[in-house]
This record gives C-alpha cells, structure tokens and sequence, in this order.
C-alpha cells in the first residue's frame, strides 16, 4: 500500500490548516489517554511527562487555528481529515505503552510522532500544486523540525533505561 | 520488654513497586527460621501496576487470622493506599515506616496515631545499581524482625536465580541498606522466639492443599475452566496430576467442565473441578444428574463475593444456600467445609472419599481466604481416606444397577464389565435403571439416596467441637480459625465457651449436634453473610436449644478474632 | 439499523464515559475503544441509541468506558442478551463485545446459534488469543503449541477458526481487524453497523501482560488482497485457507436479518376469551 494512500487530499490552504489542525489535536488526545492511564498504574512521574506533552501539542493547535483567522478549521477537520489505515501521524503509539515505562521511553514515543509529523508535512510540500499549501507546508516543515530537536535535547535529560526497567516481580493479578 | 508471640505487618506499594514479592519473601525468611505465620493480600482493580498491600502475620504458633490492627506498616509508597484504610488498621502501637518521597500518608496513618519514622527507600535504591526500594523496604522488615541477613538473602536469591547475578547482587546489596537503615527505628515488641521443633512443616496455599488432598483421595480426572478465586486448585493439578497418571483437561466453560467429570466417574476415574459461585450456579443441573445417576464427583467452590460477578478477589460465606438447597427436586448429596488453610487438604480428601463411598456428589465449600492464603503449617497426619467405591464384578444375571442394600449402596459396575452394561439416568428409574414414572420406584429410589446418606456413620470429623462452656460458639469454614484464637483469648480471662464448627453440612447431623449443645445456654452464630444463610440453615434443620445471637456481615472484609472475642465478652 | 441523526453532528468525545479504563497501558483493547467512539461518531448515531452489551473478561469491560447504554453480563452469554434486547428493541443499534475467551469457549454455542439467527446486531470479538482477566490460560485460538500452567507444553488441540464457523453458521457479514489501526477498524465497523443481519468483527488486539510475543503482530498483518465477496463457497475457501493476519471485510451475505414485528396491537382481550367459552 502506498505510504500516501489514505492521506486527506489536501486541495487548498484551508484544507491544509484544518488537517495540521487535526493533528496537534489528536496528538493531544493521545497524550492525554496515555496520562490517564498512567495515573490509573500508579505511575505519576509519567502523568506529567504527557500532560507537558498534551500542553505543548495544544499550544501548538492554538497557533493553528489563530493563523486561520475567523475559518472554523475545527469543523472543516472534521469533515477532511481522516487518515488512512493508522493513527494519525503525530499521536503516540498506544501498543508502545508500558504501566512502567519511563520518561526516556514517553520522548522516544513523541520523538517518532514528531518525525512521522515531519515527514508527512515534507510529503505534501513535495505533492502539493497551490503555492499557498506549499509555502504553509514548508512552515510547518520547519516547525516540526524544531520540535524534533526539542525532543532529541530533552532526550539527553534522560537516560535510556537499563534492560531491567520493566521487571515486577509481583505477579499480574485476576480480577474476574 | 516482653516479647510477643505473633507480630503483624502490612507491606504496601503500587505500580510495580513489588509488595507482594516483599511480604512473601519475607514469609519465607521467617518460616525458614521457625516461624509460623501467614500471608494474604488486598489489592486494587488493575491487573498490572495497582496499588497493593501484603498482609502478614508471624507467630510462634500456627496461626490462620489476620488481626485487628498491624504492628509494622511499610510503605513503599502511598499512592491510592488510602483505598485500604477499612482493611489495614494502624494505632498508637504501630510503627510507620514511610517514604518521604513516597507521596502522601493516608488517613489510616495520619489519624491512628501511629509512631513514624521515614526512611527514604526510594533514594537509597538509587544508590545501588538496579536498586529497587522494595529489597529495602525487606532489609528493614527483616532487621525489625531480629532475623539475619541470610535468612532474608535466601528466598531472594531462590526467586531471582533465573535472573543472573547482578540482579541477585543489587537485591543483597538493598536487603543490606535496609539491614542498616532500620537500625534508628524503634519497633517496641519484638517478635518472641520461635519453638525449636523437629515437627514437619508446609507453606502452601488453602488452593494447592486442596489440590493435594483430591489427588490424596484418589482422583485422576480433572475438568478446567479458570475463574477467580479458584484457578490455583486447577493450576496444581495440571502437571501434579500427569504426575501420577492421571488428566486434566481445560472445558470451554463449567457446563462441559462438570459434564466431563461425571462421564470420566461414569468410567470408573474418580473425578474433580474446582470453580467459584457463578460457575457452581451453572453446574447445578448436572450435579442434579450425578445426584439421580448416583456418580460421584467432587467439586470445589472457592467461595468468592457475591451474588453474580460480585467481588472476584474477596471472600464470602454466601454459596452455602446454592450448595445445600440449589438442586431442583429432592436431592440430598454430600456438602463439606473445610475450616482452615491445612484442613483444605483433610477435607477434599475426606469428600473424594466419602463421594467415592456414598456414590454421590460432594461440594466442597472452600473460600478465597483460605483458598489464596499462604500458611505455614505442621505437616497433617496421613489419613486413609482413599476413595473405595463399590463396584460390581462377576455379574450373574440380570444386573441392577441401583439394586436396594442395606447401606443403600447399589455396586457400580464400571465400564467393561461383562454383564453390567446399564444405561445412567437422570430419569427416575427402577432398580435396574429403567426409567420409570411409578410411585413405588420412585419412593423407593428417593429413599435410598436419602438413606445412603443419612445412615453413614461419619465419625468425629463431621465437626470441629472444642472446649465446653455456656456459651457455645457455632461457626464454620474459614471463620473457625479467627473463633478459636477468640475462644482462647476469652478463656484466658475466666469466659468458658465452646466451639461447634461442623465440617459436614450436608447431610446434617441432627442427634450428634444435640449432644455438642448439652450445657449450653447461649448460642452465638458467626458468619461472614449478609442474609444470615447459617443462621437459617441451622433453624430449618436442628433444634437451638438456648437463646441464639448472631454475628453476621457480608464480604469484603474478614471477621477476626478480635471482633468475635467482642462479641463473646459483649454477651454474658 | 437506525437512521442517521443529521439534526446534531457528535463528535469522538461525545462517546467516551469519564470511567478510565484499568486495561494495562500497551492493551490493544485502548484502540479498540477508539475505533468504537470513531465509527459511532462517523455514523452520527445518538449515545442513547446504542447499547453496548459484553460479557466478562477485559475487553468485556468496555461498555462502561462508552457513553452509550451498556451491560457488562456473565461470562459467555453476551449474545444472548443482545438478542433478547435487539429483537423487542429494533430502534436500537446493538453491538456486542467480547474475547476470544468469553466468546468462543464459553460463548461458543451462543456464537453459532446468533450467527444461525442472524438478528441484526454486530458482533466484535478482541483477540488476543490468551485469557488474560484469569491471569495467562489457553483460549481456543491459543496456538497448540504455547505453554501455560494450565496446559504445560501447550494444548495441543488444533486453534478454533472463529471467521470459518461464523461463516458456517450464517454470519451475514465477516471481517477481520488489527487494534493497531483504529482508522481502519473504524471503517469497517461503520460497514458491519450499516449491514443488515448478524455481523461478525474479530479484531487482533494484542495483550501487553500475557502474550508480549504478539507485539510482532503488526508487521504480520497485512491488507486481504481481494475484496469482499457475497459468495459464500468463495468466502470459504479464502477464509479457511488464509494465515490468519489477513485484514478486512472478507464477506458480505443477503441473507434477511431475523426480526419478527413487534409493537403494541391494540385488541379487545375478550378476543381471547372466545376459545373458552362454553
């Protein structure tokens, strides 16, 4: 399957502002899911790594949506911006979650949804026609960039855990 | 300052933080050493990662109860500990060891009036590479408990040693950092010293005796299906039984699973299932079956809290009602409790035996508390209570299967017998297994299955009856152990009372019953229900001799011995 | 099933309960509960119009993290249920969740008799090919060879093939799904909601505590390579021969979804008397 196939077509700057849109909010759903589980496993260090997230994301969508004046991208969103087979390219990867993973292990997670963000925004500046959605791809391009390099300096905060991270020795518990 | 002999501790930590390795290790530290004691556990809702607390018990005796209030409260931390504040009482005796860093302390520290004195755990397993706070957390556990640090070491290092030697190494390193860090704290009572003896010991759970004492009473046929509280009797068996030729096959659900040890008790294989109240709730049509076809099968009801899905991790007394009046139409059949983690093993056995004897099915109503409970015990005594069915062989004649005997039990002709070839019912039948719907078949069948039953001399072991006094104490199951230590306690001060627990609930036991009560002028009934089914079981079926009061409250929380010795002093 | 409500437009949130869920953080169960909260969004159906009915086991445990009506029932008999509830209620939109578990050991005989009955409802089993609520024993698509305590060196007995008996059985609609792609789920429960009769989902979804090993699975699925066929000598060759990882509708049947006519009729009860009379 194509890497493309699925993608909302993007036709005009509104529909480009809608979909980035859709992606700092989802990515911000995501973040928020993941925090809520966290506080649910007792694991509160990882309750503020994603909520940070989740507010930077959402800083982020703000910045979107006063860039689009009075255009309600919300409600163009959602009529456009379905992706494909999978998530959307900045939301976290659930399976990748662990009830004891560590704040390395929560950046790698952002640092691949920025990437993916990354690319997906250079993918449309490479295809798109509208000098318009060229010119604003290219800006979110940038700033998808800076948001990997934000990711890989807080990265070196944190260390990679050693190899015993998720070991618990109390056993899984039956509750039915 | 006087030692005491039994001290309580409550490990709690969440979100991997490992308290229930802690507490059980430390069990294990201790029994090596000479201890008795015991282990359960109170947990939250999630299946990795919840908050959980070990609750032990040492003692320089057997012990089966938890107490009223712990002595010694870790917590490695406290996040969402506060959910365990009607279970894990703390006072003005106990002592607090709490991170600092470990979030707040619950209400059931802040207002006991508990001493506390903070250690953080969490820093000092920083210091060690792959420290984790929980070995600390045991190294202070132990140090307070006056053990060695080889005793601590050892049943970590059995744990880990698939783990490799750095994992092993960091863990000796926190035991030591704990060892150290728990020389400032001030405990108060240490535990008194444990009894040299040469006496046989066990650690085991209420669920793995169980286990035991079926294949002690001669099954070799188990049917699975997993439920909560109940999965470990059938975890056991699986290879224990291959171990001794037998089989035990995983049923898609109870139906099969019931189903499929009648068919191989129909073949001649004593069999077994272990299950929890919803799943009996679906087995009782066929228990119904083997009850009429009279096929023994034995099968366990961990008891859990109810009705329906209830309260899977908690125990309960509510599955007498089902158990005892659950089949439709007149059936009497075999119901046993067992009355403690050891007597889980005496009594399946006892029911394989007397199933196998009597040619009917038996319930074994067990329940989480012992079933999940880990205690130290003395070996039991080998019994010989070996299932002895009565089978027929050299068949001359016509062959009748439920032929009347004096005892009421027909000889079962097993499968490949020449000449025994019947068909079994569920149908009302003849002697010769015909179904039939005449009246005096059907009295007659009627009053042999009663019969067989009633007249069966079971001996002393149909109830536990201890002591004699005015006060009498009738209980049964996993509340016998928490009455005893009650029973003990109030005849230290001058109150005589004695225990009725009986062991056998099904058939009852009307004349030996009588003879427990003589002298007895008060009647006090213990059970952990919310409809007061023991009550009304004793009402419908013996005479109470004496005014009755009765101590009853559903699940989750244990009753202990505190609260039954109350309820002794309480009535006078 | 019911009309679409184009009066209000209702959005992925409105869907989800405040309940969070006690799924361990990795469960596949999390994008399953988002493909739901999607397609019921997508469909623009009403919360209250839509009944999620379960059994017992973790993905069982759904219906309380929707926002829709909801019953988390006793083990294996979800379906049951449903049709009690589907066939007095048609204006209702009934989806039925349950695992490989809940479903298929236990809730074997129900699967085959509500595939049979073809009521129409939709049916979305979580595999995970283990039973995880019970703490790691075989399921009946376990493989035969998986080792767990209750079955030491595996079962041995060949995998149940859910798509194959439903198929069987008179499913009128089949497909497969992976959790690791919501989007898609999404649509193609939209599909299995809009299609009349018994629809049947099964959706991988991996469990993070019990079977790790099957966080392989999302580079062994892969898209079904044909479409859905309404054939069903078609449909059974592919769904019997196929590995097991291939993802999408497979099937779409005709059949006539099963619902006799209810709704009061107003008659004199006297009508009734008239067999009696003397």
């Amino acid at each position: 399957m194509s890497k493309t196939a699925g993608n909302p077509k993007i036709s005009n700057l509104n529909d480009l502002l809608a979909v980035a849109y859709q992606v700092e909010i989802d990515a911000v759903d995501r973040y928020n899911v993941l925090a809520d589980q966290m506080e649910t496993h007792n694991n509160p260090e990882l309750v503020k790594v994603f909520r940070d997230l989740a507010r930077a994301e959402g800083i982020h969508g703000e910045e979107i949506r006063r860039l689009a004046g009075d255009f309600d991208v919300a409600a163009h969103a959602r009529d456009i911006a379905k992706f494909g087979r999978a998530d959307s390219p900045e939301e976290a990867d659930l399976g990748a979650a662990h009830y004891l993973m560590t704040p390395w292990h929560a950046l790698q997670l952002s640092l691949a949804g920025e990437e993916r963000a990354l690319a997906y925004f250079t993918s449309i500046v490479e295809t798109a026609k509208d000098p318009k959605v060229k010119a604003l791809a290219a800006e979110l391009v940038e700033e998808e960039a800076e948001h990997v390099s934000l990711v890989h300096r807080l990265l070196r905060r944190y260390p990679k855990p050693d190899d015993s991270w998720a070991d618990d020795l109390d056993p899984p518990v039956s509750q039915e | 300052m006087a030692a005491s002999p039994s001290i309580s501790i409550a490990i709690v930590g969440s979100g991997g933080a490992g308290a229930l390795t802690t507490g059980n290790s430390l069990l294990e530290a201790a029994c090596a050493a000479g201890w008795y004691g015991l282990l359960t556990r109170t947990l939250g809702p999630q299946i990795r990662g919840g908050e959980a607390a070990a609750l032990l018990r040492l003692a320089v005796n057997p012990v089966e109860g938890l107490p009223d209030q712990f002595d010694l409260l870790i917590g490695i931390d406290w996040l969402n500990a506060h959910r365990f504040g009607s279970e894990i009482k703390a006072g003005p005796g106990t002592l607090v060891i709490s991170d600092p860093r470990g979030g707040d302390q619950p209400p059931m520290v802040t207002q006991s009036g508990a001493r506390v004195f903070e250690i953080p755990m969490k820093e000092m397993a920083k210091t060690i590479p792959d420290g984790r706070p929980n070995m600390i957390a045991l190294g202070i556990a132990g140090r307070l408990l006056d053990l060695t640090i080889e005793q601590v070491f050892a049943p970590i290092e059995k744990l880990l040693a698939d783990k490799g030697p750095a994992a092993i190494e960091a863990s000796h390193a926190g035991i030591k950092i704990g060892f150290g860090a728990a020389a400032g704290a001030d405990f108060g009572t240490p535990l008194a010293s444990p009894n040299p003896s040469s006496a046989r010991r066990w650690l085991l759970s209420g669920n793995e005796a169980t286990a035991l004492g079926a294949i002690r009473g001669g099954v070799r046929f188990a049917a699975a299906y997993p439920i909560t509280p109940a999965t470990e009797v059938l975890e056991w068996l699986a290879p224990s039984l291959a171990k001794v030729g037998g089989v035990l096959l995983q049923a898609e659900d109870e139906l099969a699973a019931i189903n499929m040890i009648i068919g191989s008790s129909f073949g001649g294989t004593p069999a077994l299932t272990a299950t929890s109240g919803p799943g009996l709730s679906l087995m009782i049509e066929a228990l119904g079956l083997a009850t009429s076809a009279e096929i023994p099968v034995v099968v366990v009801d961990v008891m859990r809290g109810g009705p329906s899905t209830g309260i899977p991790t908690k125990s309960e007394q509510a599955d007498l009602n089902i158990a005892v009046y659950g089949l439709h139409g007149d059936a009497p059949h075999l119901v046993l409790a067992p009355q403690s983690v050891g007597d889980c093993m005496f009594t399946t056995q006892w029911a394989t035996y007397l199933a196998e004897t009597l040619q009917s099915p038996a319930i074994v109503l067990s329940d989480q508390f012992m079933g999940q409970t880990r205690a130290a015990i003395e070996r039991p005594a080998d019994v010989a209570f070996i299932g002895a069915r009565t089978v027929a062989t050299d068949i001359a004649g016509a062959y009748e299967r439920y032929a009347l005997a004096a005892n009421g039990v027909s000889p079962m002709a097993i499968p490949g017998t020449r000449g025994g070839q019947y068909t079994a019912d569920g149908l009302t039948h003849s002697q010769r297994g015909i179904p039939t719907s005449g009246a005096a078949d059907h009295l007659a069948q009627l009053d042999k299955r009663r019969d067989k039953l009633d007249h069966f001399n079971y001996g002393d072991h149909w109830a536990a009856i201890e002591g004699a006094g005015e006060l009498a104490v009738l209980t049964w199951g996993s509340l016998t152990s928490a009455a005893r230590e009650a029973i003990a306690r109030a005849t230290k001060d001058g109150i005589d009372v004695r225990l009725v627990a009986p062991r056998l609930l099904l058939p009852t036991q009307p004349e030996r019953l009588a003879k427990a009560f003589y002298g007895v002028k008060r009647i006090l009934v213990i059970e952990q229900t919310h409809g007061g089914q023991f009550h009304r079981y004793l009402r419908a079926h013996y005479d109470l001799p004496a005014p009755v009061r009765v101590f009853n409250r559903p699940g989750p929380l244990p009753i202990t011995a505190g609260e039954i010795y109350r309820a002794i002093t309480e009535w006078r | 099933m019911s009309t679409v409500d184009t009066q209000r437009a209702y959005k992925q949130a409105d869907y989800k309960s405040d309940i969070k869920p006690i799924w361990c953080p990795g469960c596949g169960d999390y994008h399953v509960l988002m493909s739901f909260t999607r397609a019921f969004a997508q469909l623009g159906l009403p919360p209250e119009q839509i009944a999620v009915i379960s059994g017992i086991g973790c993905s069982s445990r759904i219906p309380a993290y929707t926002n829709c009506y909801g019953f988390h029932g006793v083990h294996g008999r979800s379906l049951a249920l449903a049709a009690g509830l589907k066939v007095t209620r048609p204006d209702l939109t009934v989806v039925v969740a349950s695992g490989d578990g809940d479903g298929y050991s236990i809730g074997g005989n129900h699967f085959l008799h509500a595939c049979r009955r073809n009521v129409d409802m939709t049916y979305v089993v979580m595999d995970n090919h283990i039973y995880g609520m019970t703490k790691g024993q075989p399921s009946p698509t376990t493989e035969p060879e998986f080792d767990t305590a209750l079955s030491p060196g595996g079962t041995k007995v060949r995998p149940f093939h859910p798509l194959v008996v439903a198929l069987a059985s008179g499913a009128n609609f089949i497909a497969r799904c992976f959790s690791g792609e919501p989007n898609e789920t999404a649509a193609v429960l939209v599909e299995a909601i809009k299609h009349p009769g018994f629809s049947f989902v099964e959706i991988l979804s991996p469990c993070v505590t019990f079977r790790p090993d099957e966080k392989a699975w999302k580079d062994l699925v892969h898209p079904a390579p044909v479409a859905a066929t309404t054939d069903p000598g078609k449909a059974a060759r592919r769904i019997m021969t196929d590995d097991g990882f291939n993802i999408g509708i497979l099937y779409r049947g005709n059949r006539t979804p099963f619902q006799p006519a209810v709704g009061a009729i107003n008659i004199d009860l006297s009508e009734l008397e008239k067999d009696f009379e003397l």
